[in-house]
Protein backbone atom coordinates (compact mmCIF):
# COMPACT_ATOMS: atom_id res chain seq x y z
CA UNK A 1 0.00 0.00 0.00
CA UNK A 2 1.47 3.26 -1.10
CA UNK A 3 2.27 6.24 1.24
CA UNK A 4 -0.56 8.59 2.71
CA UNK A 5 -0.49 11.99 0.73
CA UNK A 6 -3.51 13.91 2.03
CA UNK A 7 -5.06 12.98 5.34
CA UNK A 8 -8.13 15.57 6.42
CA UNK A 9 -8.65 15.15 9.86
CA UNK A 10 -12.25 16.70 11.38
CA UNK A 11 -13.26 18.96 9.09
CA UNK A 12 -16.22 20.99 9.55
CA UNK A 13 -17.46 24.48 7.76
CA UNK A 14 -20.65 26.21 8.72
CA UNK A 15 -22.66 28.67 6.49
CA UNK A 16 -25.23 30.27 8.72
CA UNK A 17 -27.37 27.76 10.24
CA UNK A 18 -26.38 25.25 7.89
CA UNK A 19 -23.66 22.73 8.30
CA UNK A 20 -22.20 22.18 5.19
CA UNK A 21 -19.56 19.82 6.47
CA UNK A 22 -19.34 17.95 10.06
CA UNK A 23 -16.27 16.21 10.56
CA UNK A 24 -15.29 14.93 7.82
CA UNK A 25 -12.47 13.08 7.82
CA UNK A 26 -10.63 10.87 4.57
CA UNK A 27 -7.27 9.60 3.91
CA UNK A 28 -5.93 10.15 0.27
CA UNK A 29 -2.78 7.85 -0.60
CA UNK A 30 -0.35 8.58 -3.47
CA UNK A 31 -1.12 7.50 -7.05
CA UNK A 32 -4.85 7.06 -6.16
CA UNK A 33 -7.71 7.91 -7.68
CA UNK A 34 -10.34 8.77 -5.23
CA UNK A 35 -13.73 9.47 -5.51
CA UNK A 36 -16.17 12.14 -3.43
CA UNK A 37 -19.75 11.34 -4.62
CA UNK A 38 -23.16 11.98 -2.92
CA UNK A 39 -26.34 14.15 -3.64
CA UNK A 40 -26.58 17.16 -4.57
CA UNK A 41 -25.41 19.78 -1.90
CA UNK A 42 -24.25 16.69 0.18
CA UNK A 43 -20.94 19.65 0.74
CA UNK A 44 -18.79 18.25 -1.84
CA UNK A 45 -17.95 21.03 -3.39
CA UNK A 46 -17.60 23.13 -0.04
CA UNK A 47 -14.97 19.88 0.74
CA UNK A 48 -12.98 21.27 -2.35
CA UNK A 49 -13.09 24.72 -1.63
CA UNK A 50 -12.19 24.34 1.71
CA UNK A 51 -9.06 21.61 0.73
CA UNK A 52 -7.74 24.81 -2.03
CA UNK A 53 -8.01 27.40 0.59
CA UNK A 54 -11.13 29.59 -1.55
CA UNK A 55 -12.82 29.13 1.82
CA UNK A 56 -11.92 28.78 5.32
CA UNK A 57 -12.53 25.98 7.52
CA UNK A 58 -14.29 26.20 10.92
CA UNK A 59 -12.87 23.14 12.23
CA UNK A 60 -9.89 20.66 11.31
CA UNK A 61 -6.61 20.33 9.54
CA UNK A 62 -5.35 18.82 6.70
CA UNK A 63 -1.82 17.21 6.54
CA UNK A 64 -0.07 17.30 2.90
CA UNK A 65 2.87 15.46 2.05
CA UNK A 66 3.40 14.61 5.82
CA UNK A 67 3.46 18.86 6.45
CA UNK A 68 0.17 20.59 7.97
CA UNK A 69 -1.33 22.55 5.43
CA UNK A 70 -2.04 26.28 5.79
CA UNK A 71 -5.57 26.25 4.39
CA UNK A 72 -7.42 29.66 3.41
CA UNK A 73 -4.81 31.10 1.59
CA UNK A 74 -5.12 29.83 -2.41
CA UNK A 75 -1.49 30.74 -2.58
CA UNK A 76 -0.34 28.66 -0.04
CA UNK A 77 -2.21 25.67 -1.50
CA UNK A 78 -1.25 26.20 -5.36
CA UNK A 79 2.67 26.12 -4.02
CA UNK A 80 1.98 22.90 -1.30
CA UNK A 81 0.79 21.22 -4.61
CA UNK A 82 -2.88 21.00 -4.80
CA UNK A 83 -4.54 22.33 -7.90
CA UNK A 84 -8.37 21.97 -8.63
CA UNK A 85 -10.93 22.65 -11.64
CA UNK A 86 -14.31 24.07 -11.35
CA UNK A 87 -17.72 22.96 -11.63
CA UNK A 88 -18.69 25.87 -13.61
CA UNK A 89 -15.63 26.40 -15.97
CA UNK A 90 -13.66 29.21 -14.19
CA UNK A 91 -10.98 30.02 -17.29
CA UNK A 92 -9.75 33.58 -18.01
CA UNK A 93 -11.79 33.89 -21.01
CA UNK A 94 -10.71 37.12 -22.73
CA UNK A 95 -6.68 35.28 -22.89
CA UNK A 96 -5.65 32.82 -24.99
CA UNK A 97 -5.36 28.83 -24.14
CA UNK A 98 -1.86 29.04 -24.06
CA UNK A 99 -1.95 32.19 -21.63
CA UNK A 100 -4.25 30.62 -18.93
CA UNK A 101 -1.53 27.62 -18.92
CA UNK A 102 1.04 30.04 -18.58
CA UNK A 103 -0.09 31.95 -15.85
CA UNK A 104 -0.26 28.33 -13.99
CA UNK A 105 3.36 28.58 -14.05
CA UNK A 106 3.56 31.18 -11.85
CA UNK A 107 3.26 29.32 -8.67
CA UNK A 108 6.63 27.69 -9.79
CA UNK A 109 8.59 30.83 -11.18
CA UNK A 110 9.50 33.79 -9.70
CA UNK A 111 7.95 36.39 -12.28
CA UNK A 112 9.05 40.30 -11.34
CA UNK A 113 8.13 43.79 -12.93
CA UNK A 114 11.49 44.43 -13.43
CA UNK A 115 13.05 41.52 -14.80
CA UNK A 116 9.88 41.25 -16.94
CA UNK A 117 10.73 44.79 -18.58
CA UNK A 118 14.60 44.72 -18.64
CA UNK A 119 14.57 41.08 -19.93
CA UNK A 120 17.86 39.47 -18.10
CA UNK A 121 18.63 36.35 -20.12
CA UNK A 122 17.84 34.19 -17.19
CA UNK A 123 14.03 36.04 -17.62
CA UNK A 124 13.86 35.18 -21.46
CA UNK A 125 15.16 32.07 -20.77
CA UNK A 126 12.84 31.21 -18.13
CA UNK A 127 10.06 32.71 -20.09
CA UNK A 128 10.58 30.56 -23.07
CA UNK A 129 10.78 27.41 -20.84
CA UNK A 130 7.09 28.48 -19.27
CA UNK A 131 5.94 29.06 -23.01
CA UNK A 132 7.63 25.60 -24.31
CA UNK A 133 5.73 23.72 -21.12
CA UNK A 134 2.62 25.19 -21.63
CA UNK A 135 2.75 24.22 -24.89
CA UNK A 136 3.68 20.52 -24.18
CA UNK A 137 0.64 20.74 -21.46
CA UNK A 138 -1.81 21.65 -24.46
CA UNK A 139 -0.57 18.68 -26.18
CA UNK A 140 -0.57 16.57 -23.19
CA UNK A 141 -4.36 17.10 -22.80
CA UNK A 142 -5.00 16.91 -26.93
CA UNK A 143 -5.75 20.59 -27.47
CA UNK A 144 -2.84 21.98 -28.61
CA UNK A 145 -3.71 23.06 -32.07
CA UNK A 146 -6.45 26.00 -29.94
CA UNK A 147 -3.30 27.18 -28.52
CA UNK A 148 -3.88 30.81 -29.94
CA UNK A 149 -7.35 30.73 -29.45
CA UNK A 150 -9.35 32.84 -26.87
CA UNK A 151 -10.13 30.29 -23.95
CA UNK A 152 -14.20 31.88 -24.36
CA UNK A 153 -13.82 30.30 -27.81
CA UNK A 154 -12.87 27.13 -27.16
CA UNK A 155 -15.95 24.39 -27.25
CA UNK A 156 -17.33 23.17 -23.70
CA UNK A 157 -15.19 19.63 -23.82
CA UNK A 158 -11.75 21.94 -24.62
CA UNK A 159 -12.29 24.46 -21.88
CA UNK A 160 -12.89 21.18 -19.73
CA UNK A 161 -9.62 20.14 -21.01
CA UNK A 162 -7.74 23.33 -20.54
CA UNK A 163 -9.07 23.69 -16.96
CA UNK A 164 -6.88 20.56 -16.50
CA UNK A 165 -4.20 21.80 -17.99
CA UNK A 166 -3.92 25.05 -15.95
CA UNK A 167 -4.37 22.90 -13.07
CA UNK A 168 -1.56 20.64 -13.95
CA UNK A 169 1.22 24.14 -15.31
CA UNK A 170 1.40 24.46 -11.14
CA UNK A 171 3.11 20.73 -10.87
CA UNK A 172 0.58 19.69 -8.79
CA UNK A 173 1.08 16.28 -6.27
CA UNK A 174 -2.72 16.36 -6.04
CA UNK A 175 -4.99 16.99 -8.83
CA UNK A 176 -8.40 17.99 -7.74
CA UNK A 177 -11.22 17.99 -10.23
CA UNK A 178 -14.62 18.53 -9.49
CA UNK A 179 -17.44 17.10 -11.85
CA UNK A 180 -14.76 17.10 -14.77
CA UNK A 181 -17.48 15.46 -16.74
CA UNK A 182 -19.93 17.38 -15.87
CA UNK A 183 -21.90 18.24 -19.52
CA UNK A 184 -19.71 15.91 -21.61
CA UNK A 185 -21.44 13.43 -23.75
CA UNK A 186 -20.41 9.99 -24.14
CA UNK A 187 -17.34 10.61 -26.53
CA UNK A 188 -15.98 13.02 -24.20
CA UNK A 189 -16.70 10.95 -21.33
CA UNK A 190 -14.40 8.70 -22.50
CA UNK A 191 -11.75 10.25 -23.45
CA UNK A 192 -11.64 12.43 -19.84
CA UNK A 193 -11.51 8.64 -18.45
CA UNK A 194 -8.20 7.99 -20.39
CA UNK A 195 -6.97 11.51 -19.91
CA UNK A 196 -7.20 11.20 -15.87
CA UNK A 197 -6.45 7.00 -16.13
CA UNK A 198 -3.13 8.68 -18.05
CA UNK A 199 -2.63 11.31 -15.28
CA UNK A 200 -2.16 8.74 -12.94
CA UNK A 201 0.25 6.68 -14.62
CA UNK A 202 2.29 9.74 -15.07
CA UNK A 203 2.10 9.40 -11.04
CA UNK A 204 -0.19 11.95 -9.88
CA UNK A 205 -2.93 11.53 -7.26
CA UNK A 206 -6.45 12.38 -8.14
CA UNK A 207 -9.54 13.55 -6.16
CA UNK A 208 -12.54 13.50 -8.05
CA UNK A 209 -16.06 14.85 -7.47
CA UNK A 210 -18.62 13.43 -10.01
CA UNK A 211 -22.45 13.06 -10.81
CA UNK A 212 -21.52 10.42 -13.54
CA UNK A 213 -21.52 7.08 -11.15
CA UNK A 214 -20.56 5.14 -14.16
CA UNK A 215 -17.59 7.10 -14.14
CA UNK A 216 -16.45 7.01 -10.37
CA UNK A 217 -17.03 3.49 -9.83
CA UNK A 218 -14.91 2.72 -13.23
CA UNK A 219 -12.16 4.89 -12.63
CA UNK A 220 -11.68 5.31 -8.75
CA UNK A 221 -9.56 3.10 -6.84
CA UNK A 222 -11.75 4.32 -3.74
CA UNK A 223 -14.78 6.54 -3.14
CA UNK A 224 -16.00 8.56 -0.15
CA UNK A 225 -20.01 9.21 -0.05
CA UNK A 226 -21.03 12.50 1.97
CA UNK A 227 -24.70 13.14 2.56
CA UNK A 228 -25.75 16.15 4.57
CA UNK A 229 -21.94 17.46 4.85
CA UNK A 230 -20.68 14.05 7.01
CA UNK A 231 -18.91 11.00 5.08
CA UNK A 232 -21.19 8.08 5.59
CA UNK A 233 -19.16 5.49 3.65
CA UNK A 234 -15.41 5.30 1.75
CA UNK A 235 -14.26 2.26 0.67
CA UNK A 236 -13.12 0.49 -2.89
CA UNK A 237 -16.20 1.06 -5.67
CA UNK A 238 -17.65 -2.18 -4.96
CA UNK A 239 -18.28 -2.30 -1.74
CA UNK A 240 -19.27 0.87 -1.48
CA UNK A 241 -21.96 0.26 -4.21
CA UNK A 242 -23.35 -2.05 -2.03
CA UNK A 243 -23.67 -0.14 1.55
CA UNK A 244 -27.32 0.14 2.43
CA UNK A 245 -26.31 3.55 3.64
CA UNK A 246 -25.38 4.84 0.51
CA UNK A 247 -27.82 3.28 -1.80
CA UNK A 248 -30.28 5.02 0.40
CA UNK A 249 -28.54 8.54 0.46
CA UNK A 250 -27.56 8.54 -2.81
CA UNK A 251 -27.90 5.87 -5.88
CA UNK A 252 -31.53 4.58 -5.07
CA UNK A 253 -32.58 1.67 -4.95
CA UNK A 254 -32.13 0.90 -8.63
CA UNK A 255 -28.51 1.68 -9.09
CA UNK A 256 -27.84 -2.11 -7.98
CA UNK A 257 -29.76 -3.35 -11.49
CA UNK B 1 -4.56 79.90 -40.34
CA UNK B 2 -6.92 76.66 -40.42
CA UNK B 3 -8.88 76.19 -37.05
CA UNK B 4 -9.98 73.14 -37.54
CA UNK B 5 -6.52 71.37 -38.58
CA UNK B 6 -5.26 73.36 -35.37
CA UNK B 7 -7.59 72.23 -32.84
CA UNK B 8 -6.49 68.74 -34.29
CA UNK B 9 -3.26 68.99 -33.43
CA UNK B 10 -4.07 70.84 -29.88
CA UNK B 11 -6.79 67.92 -29.49
CA UNK B 12 -4.25 64.80 -30.08
CA UNK B 13 -1.75 66.55 -27.89
CA UNK B 14 -3.89 67.13 -24.78
CA UNK B 15 -5.79 64.26 -25.95
CA UNK B 16 -2.29 62.30 -25.96
CA UNK B 17 -1.79 63.30 -22.05
CA UNK B 18 -5.94 62.18 -20.92
CA UNK B 19 -5.33 59.19 -22.35
CA UNK B 20 -1.70 58.55 -20.70
CA UNK B 21 -3.75 59.27 -17.14
CA UNK B 22 -6.76 57.29 -17.71
CA UNK B 23 -4.62 54.37 -18.05
CA UNK B 24 -3.84 54.93 -14.63
CA UNK B 25 -7.87 54.87 -13.41
CA UNK B 26 -8.58 52.26 -16.07
CA UNK B 27 -5.74 49.51 -15.18
CA UNK B 28 -6.49 49.67 -11.44
CA UNK B 29 -10.12 49.85 -11.66
CA UNK B 30 -9.45 46.80 -14.34
CA UNK B 31 -8.12 44.95 -11.28
CA UNK B 32 -9.96 46.42 -7.97
CA UNK B 33 -12.87 47.62 -9.46
CA UNK B 34 -11.85 51.06 -7.49
CA UNK B 35 -11.70 54.13 -9.02
CA UNK B 36 -8.80 55.82 -7.55
CA UNK B 37 -9.74 59.66 -7.56
CA UNK B 38 -6.22 60.23 -6.03
CA UNK B 39 -4.63 59.61 -8.92
CA UNK B 40 -5.05 62.75 -10.51
CA UNK B 41 -2.92 64.41 -7.42
CA UNK B 42 -0.12 62.24 -8.27
CA UNK B 43 -0.42 63.42 -11.54
CA UNK B 44 -0.11 67.01 -10.05
CA UNK B 45 2.90 65.97 -7.88
CA UNK B 46 4.73 64.60 -10.89
CA UNK B 47 4.67 67.94 -12.02
CA UNK B 48 5.43 69.68 -9.22
CA UNK B 49 8.34 67.39 -8.59
CA UNK B 50 9.72 68.04 -12.25
CA UNK B 51 9.04 71.57 -11.57
CA UNK B 52 11.32 71.57 -8.24
CA UNK B 53 14.01 69.60 -9.92
CA UNK B 54 14.04 71.70 -13.13
CA UNK B 55 14.50 74.91 -11.59
CA UNK B 56 17.12 73.57 -9.45
CA UNK B 57 19.17 71.90 -12.41
CA UNK B 58 18.52 75.41 -14.07
CA UNK B 59 19.71 77.11 -10.94
CA UNK B 60 22.86 75.58 -11.50
CA UNK B 61 23.52 77.69 -14.79
CA UNK B 62 25.25 74.17 -16.41
CA UNK B 63 25.20 74.48 -20.32
CA UNK B 64 23.08 71.45 -20.31
CA UNK B 65 20.51 71.27 -23.01
CA UNK B 66 16.93 71.43 -22.29
CA UNK B 67 15.44 68.02 -23.41
CA UNK B 68 18.18 66.65 -20.69
CA UNK B 69 17.20 68.59 -17.82
CA UNK B 70 13.41 68.14 -18.27
CA UNK B 71 14.25 64.45 -18.70
CA UNK B 72 15.78 64.95 -15.02
CA UNK B 73 12.49 66.38 -14.22
CA UNK B 74 10.92 63.24 -15.47
CA UNK B 75 13.42 60.56 -13.57
CA UNK B 76 12.68 62.54 -10.24
CA UNK B 77 9.14 62.64 -10.70
CA UNK B 78 8.34 59.06 -11.69
CA UNK B 79 9.80 57.33 -8.46
CA UNK B 80 8.49 60.19 -6.33
CA UNK B 81 4.94 59.43 -7.84
CA UNK B 82 6.07 55.57 -7.93
CA UNK B 83 5.76 55.78 -4.28
CA UNK B 84 3.21 57.84 -3.93
CA UNK B 85 1.10 55.24 -5.63
CA UNK B 86 2.39 52.29 -3.73
CA UNK B 87 1.66 53.90 -0.46
CA UNK B 88 -1.82 54.72 -1.57
CA UNK B 89 -2.68 51.21 -2.08
CA UNK B 90 -0.75 49.39 0.98
CA UNK B 91 -1.77 52.18 3.58
CA UNK B 92 -5.44 53.70 1.77
CA UNK B 93 -7.14 51.10 0.41
CA UNK B 94 -5.35 47.49 1.05
CA UNK B 95 -7.08 47.55 4.32
CA UNK B 96 -10.30 48.04 2.57
CA UNK B 97 -10.12 45.54 0.11
CA UNK B 98 -13.13 43.60 1.26
CA UNK B 99 -14.97 46.81 2.61
CA UNK B 100 -17.87 47.44 0.94
CA UNK B 101 -17.39 49.55 -2.38
CA UNK B 102 -18.33 53.10 -1.50
CA UNK B 103 -15.78 52.85 1.78
CA UNK B 104 -12.91 53.00 -1.09
CA UNK B 105 -14.07 55.05 -3.03
CA UNK B 106 -14.87 57.94 -0.40
CA UNK B 107 -10.98 56.86 1.29
CA UNK B 108 -9.79 58.18 -2.30
CA UNK B 109 -11.06 61.12 -2.26
CA UNK B 110 -10.09 61.98 1.06
CA UNK B 111 -6.82 60.59 -0.14
CA UNK B 112 -6.73 63.32 -2.99
CA UNK B 113 -7.44 66.22 -0.52
CA UNK B 114 -5.06 65.29 1.58
CA UNK B 115 -1.99 64.69 -1.10
CA UNK B 116 -3.91 68.62 -2.40
CA UNK B 117 -2.91 69.85 1.12
CA UNK B 118 0.71 68.23 0.83
CA UNK B 119 1.03 69.92 -1.94
CA UNK B 120 0.21 72.96 -0.82
CA UNK B 121 2.08 73.00 1.94
CA UNK B 122 5.30 72.13 0.12
CA UNK B 123 4.68 74.20 -2.95
CA UNK B 124 2.49 76.88 -1.81
CA UNK B 125 -0.90 78.30 -3.44
CA UNK B 126 0.58 80.14 -5.97
CA UNK B 127 0.69 78.63 -9.25
CA UNK B 128 4.20 77.79 -10.78
CA UNK B 129 5.49 79.12 -13.81
CA UNK B 130 7.89 75.97 -15.64
CA UNK B 131 11.16 77.56 -16.75
CA UNK B 132 10.34 77.48 -20.84
CA UNK B 133 13.36 76.14 -21.47
CA UNK B 134 12.61 73.70 -24.21
CA UNK B 135 13.10 76.06 -27.41
CA UNK B 136 9.92 75.97 -28.90
CA UNK B 137 10.04 75.96 -32.54
CA UNK B 138 7.06 75.48 -34.55
CA UNK B 139 6.57 73.88 -37.49
CA UNK B 140 3.60 75.20 -40.44
CA UNK B 141 1.37 72.03 -41.67
CA UNK B 142 -0.90 72.87 -43.91
CA UNK B 143 -2.17 76.17 -42.24
CA UNK B 144 -1.35 75.05 -38.74
CA UNK B 145 0.97 74.87 -36.60
CA UNK B 146 2.79 72.30 -34.58
CA UNK B 147 5.30 73.22 -32.00
CA UNK B 148 8.32 70.69 -30.71
CA UNK B 149 6.58 70.60 -27.56
CA UNK B 150 3.57 69.09 -29.08
CA UNK B 151 5.26 66.61 -31.30
CA UNK B 152 7.44 65.75 -28.15
CA UNK B 153 4.38 64.87 -26.36
CA UNK B 154 2.34 63.02 -28.82
CA UNK B 155 5.46 61.04 -29.38
CA UNK B 156 6.16 60.03 -26.00
CA UNK B 157 2.60 59.29 -25.45
CA UNK B 158 2.85 56.93 -28.39
CA UNK B 159 5.68 55.12 -27.19
CA UNK B 160 4.29 54.43 -23.16
CA UNK B 161 0.84 53.25 -24.68
CA UNK B 162 3.04 50.94 -27.09
CA UNK B 163 5.37 49.94 -24.06
CA UNK B 164 2.45 49.18 -21.87
CA UNK B 165 0.56 47.45 -23.90
CA UNK B 166 3.66 45.15 -24.70
CA UNK B 167 4.13 44.75 -20.66
CA UNK B 168 0.51 43.76 -20.73
CA UNK B 169 -0.09 41.64 -23.19
CA UNK B 170 3.54 39.90 -23.84
CA UNK B 171 5.26 39.59 -20.52
CA UNK B 172 4.90 36.78 -18.05
CA UNK B 173 3.75 39.65 -15.40
CA UNK B 174 1.42 41.10 -17.62
CA UNK B 175 -0.59 37.30 -18.04
CA UNK B 176 0.08 37.82 -14.13
CA UNK B 177 -1.98 41.22 -14.33
CA UNK B 178 -4.80 39.98 -16.88
CA UNK B 179 -5.45 36.85 -14.86
CA UNK B 180 -5.85 38.99 -11.82
CA UNK B 181 -8.53 41.36 -13.52
CA UNK B 182 -10.19 38.46 -14.98
CA UNK B 183 -10.47 36.52 -11.58
CA UNK B 184 -8.17 37.31 -8.57
CA UNK B 185 -9.39 33.78 -6.70
CA UNK B 186 -8.65 31.65 -9.48
CA UNK B 187 -5.37 33.39 -10.60
CA UNK B 188 -4.72 33.09 -6.53
CA UNK B 189 -5.08 29.24 -6.89
CA UNK B 190 -2.49 29.64 -9.82
CA UNK B 191 0.05 31.10 -7.85
CA UNK B 192 -0.41 34.73 -8.56
CA UNK B 193 0.21 36.70 -5.61
CA UNK B 194 -2.52 39.32 -6.03
CA UNK B 195 -0.99 41.63 -3.77
CA UNK B 196 1.83 42.00 -5.81
CA UNK B 197 0.10 42.61 -9.21
CA UNK B 198 -2.39 45.63 -7.10
CA UNK B 199 0.65 47.34 -5.87
CA UNK B 200 2.18 47.02 -9.52
CA UNK B 201 -0.87 48.31 -11.32
CA UNK B 202 -0.74 51.57 -8.61
CA UNK B 203 3.15 51.93 -9.17
CA UNK B 204 2.26 52.02 -13.10
CA UNK B 205 -0.22 53.63 -13.47
CA UNK B 206 1.81 56.45 -10.90
CA UNK B 207 4.14 56.00 -12.97
CA UNK B 208 2.57 57.17 -15.96
CA UNK B 209 1.12 59.65 -14.14
CA UNK B 210 4.37 61.57 -13.86
CA UNK B 211 5.06 61.76 -17.23
CA UNK B 212 1.55 62.94 -17.93
CA UNK B 213 2.27 65.31 -15.37
CA UNK B 214 5.30 66.81 -16.81
CA UNK B 215 4.49 67.00 -20.02
CA UNK B 216 1.30 68.96 -18.79
CA UNK B 217 3.39 71.15 -16.94
CA UNK B 218 5.74 71.81 -19.84
CA UNK B 219 2.72 72.28 -22.46
CA UNK B 220 1.02 74.72 -20.55
CA UNK B 221 4.14 76.46 -18.83
CA UNK B 222 2.35 75.79 -15.58
CA UNK B 223 1.93 73.44 -12.76
CA UNK B 224 -0.45 74.46 -10.02
CA UNK B 225 -1.78 72.33 -6.66
CA UNK B 226 -5.15 72.16 -7.58
CA UNK B 227 -4.04 71.02 -11.28
CA UNK B 228 -4.86 67.37 -10.59
CA UNK B 229 -8.44 67.96 -10.10
CA UNK B 230 -9.74 68.95 -13.31
CA UNK B 231 -7.35 66.90 -15.00
CA UNK B 232 -7.94 63.96 -13.18
CA UNK B 233 -11.84 64.09 -13.58
CA UNK B 234 -10.87 64.73 -17.34
CA UNK B 235 -9.41 61.76 -17.72
CA UNK B 236 -11.54 59.88 -15.75
CA UNK B 237 -14.09 60.37 -18.12
CA UNK B 238 -11.84 59.60 -20.88
CA UNK B 239 -11.33 56.31 -19.22
CA UNK B 240 -15.39 55.56 -18.67
CA UNK B 241 -15.40 57.00 -22.62
CA UNK B 242 -13.28 54.34 -23.76
CA UNK B 243 -14.97 52.23 -21.20
CA UNK B 244 -13.41 51.27 -17.89
CA UNK B 245 -10.82 48.48 -17.47
CA UNK B 246 -10.01 48.65 -20.71
CA UNK B 247 -6.50 49.66 -21.54
CA UNK B 248 -7.51 50.09 -25.07
CA UNK B 249 -10.40 52.01 -24.60
CA UNK B 250 -8.43 54.24 -22.02
CA UNK B 251 -5.92 55.41 -25.27
CA UNK B 252 -9.20 55.94 -27.28
CA UNK B 253 -11.07 57.67 -24.86
CA UNK B 254 -8.26 59.99 -23.98
CA UNK B 255 -7.53 60.84 -27.90
CA UNK B 256 -11.55 61.55 -28.39
CA UNK B 257 -12.25 63.34 -25.68
CA UNK B 258 -9.09 65.87 -26.72
CA UNK B 259 -10.40 66.35 -30.05
CA UNK B 260 -13.76 66.73 -28.70
CA UNK B 261 -12.31 69.50 -25.83
CA UNK B 262 -9.99 71.35 -28.81
CA UNK B 263 -12.76 71.34 -31.43
CA UNK B 264 -15.30 71.82 -29.02
CA UNK B 265 -13.46 75.08 -27.87
CA UNK B 266 -12.38 76.41 -31.32
CA UNK B 267 -15.59 76.61 -32.65
CA UNK B 268 -18.42 77.17 -29.93
CA UNK B 269 -17.60 81.07 -29.99
CA UNK B 270 -18.54 81.15 -33.79
CA UNK B 271 -21.32 78.90 -33.28
CA UNK B 272 -23.03 80.50 -30.52
CA UNK B 273 -22.45 83.88 -31.95
CA UNK B 274 -26.03 85.11 -32.20
CA UNK B 275 -25.37 87.77 -35.04
CA UNK B 276 -24.82 84.76 -36.92
CA UNK B 277 -27.89 83.22 -36.38
CA UNK B 278 -30.67 84.49 -38.46
CA UNK B 279 -33.76 85.64 -36.04
CA UNK B 280 -31.81 86.59 -33.17
CA UNK B 281 -29.17 88.29 -34.71
CA UNK B 282 -31.93 90.61 -35.89
CA UNK B 283 -33.03 91.71 -32.51
CA UNK B 284 -29.20 92.36 -31.78
CA UNK B 285 -28.81 94.09 -34.98
CA UNK B 286 -27.96 97.16 -33.06
CA UNK B 287 -24.90 95.37 -30.96
CA UNK B 288 -24.05 93.62 -33.35
CA UNK B 289 -23.37 96.91 -35.66
CA UNK B 290 -21.04 98.05 -32.73
CA UNK B 291 -19.20 94.94 -31.55
CA UNK B 292 -19.62 92.50 -34.81
CA UNK B 293 -20.12 89.30 -32.16
CA UNK B 294 -22.20 88.55 -29.73
CA UNK B 295 -20.91 85.39 -28.28
CA UNK B 296 -22.82 83.44 -26.14
CA UNK B 297 -20.29 80.74 -24.96
CA UNK B 298 -16.98 81.70 -25.26
CA UNK B 299 -13.82 79.12 -25.39
CA UNK B 300 -13.58 79.70 -21.71
CA UNK B 301 -16.17 76.85 -21.77
CA UNK B 302 -13.68 74.57 -22.91
CA UNK B 303 -13.94 72.33 -19.06
CA UNK B 304 -17.50 71.55 -20.15
CA UNK B 305 -17.08 69.29 -23.16
CA UNK B 306 -15.28 66.69 -21.24
CA UNK B 307 -17.87 67.00 -18.88
CA UNK B 308 -20.73 66.72 -21.33
CA UNK B 309 -19.49 64.08 -22.96
CA UNK B 310 -19.50 61.73 -19.67
CA UNK B 311 -22.80 62.46 -19.34
CA UNK B 312 -23.60 61.45 -22.91
CA UNK B 313 -21.87 58.41 -22.20
CA UNK B 314 -23.06 57.33 -18.87
CA UNK B 315 -26.44 57.91 -20.48
CA UNK B 316 -26.10 56.31 -23.96
CA UNK B 317 -23.21 53.80 -23.45
CA UNK B 318 -22.65 53.23 -20.20
CA UNK B 319 -20.40 50.37 -21.11
CA UNK B 320 -17.92 52.84 -22.97
CA UNK B 321 -16.68 52.67 -26.64
CA UNK B 322 -14.80 49.16 -26.42
CA UNK B 323 -16.41 48.17 -22.60
CA UNK B 324 -18.04 44.88 -22.72
CA UNK B 325 -21.86 44.55 -21.70
CA UNK B 326 -21.68 43.89 -18.34
CA UNK B 327 -23.58 40.70 -17.84
CA UNK B 328 -24.20 38.66 -14.60
CA UNK B 329 -22.04 36.62 -13.65
CA UNK B 330 -23.11 33.01 -13.68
Amino acid sequence: MSAVLLEARAIGKRFGGVQALKDVSLTIREKEIYGLIGPNGAGKTTFFNVLTGLYTRDTGDVLFAGQPLELGSPYVVAQAGIARTFQNIRLFGNMTALENVMVGRHVRTQAGVFGAIFRTRAQREEEAAIKRRADELLHYVGIAHRAGALAKHLSYGDQRRLEIARALATEPKLLALDEPAAGMNATETVALRQLIEGLRADGLTVLLIEHDVKLIMGLCDRVAVLDYGEKIAEDVPAIVQRDPKVVEAYLGGGAND
Amino acid sequence: MDIFLQQIINGLTTGSVYAIVALGYTMVYGVIQLINFAHGEVVMIGAMTAFTVIMAVVGLGLPLPPALIVLLGVLAAVPVCMAIGYTLERVAYRPLRHAPRLAPLITAIGMSIILQHLALLIWGRDPRAFPQIMENASFAIGGAAISTVQIAIILMSVVLMAGLTWFVYRTRFGIAIRATAEDVRVAALMGVDANRVIAATFVIGAGLGAIAGVMVGTYYGIAHYTMGFTLGLKAFSAAVLGGIGNLAGAMLGGIVLGLVEALGTGYIGDLTDLCRWPLVGGMLAERCEADGHAILFGSNYQDVFAFLVLILVLVFRPSGLLGERVSERA
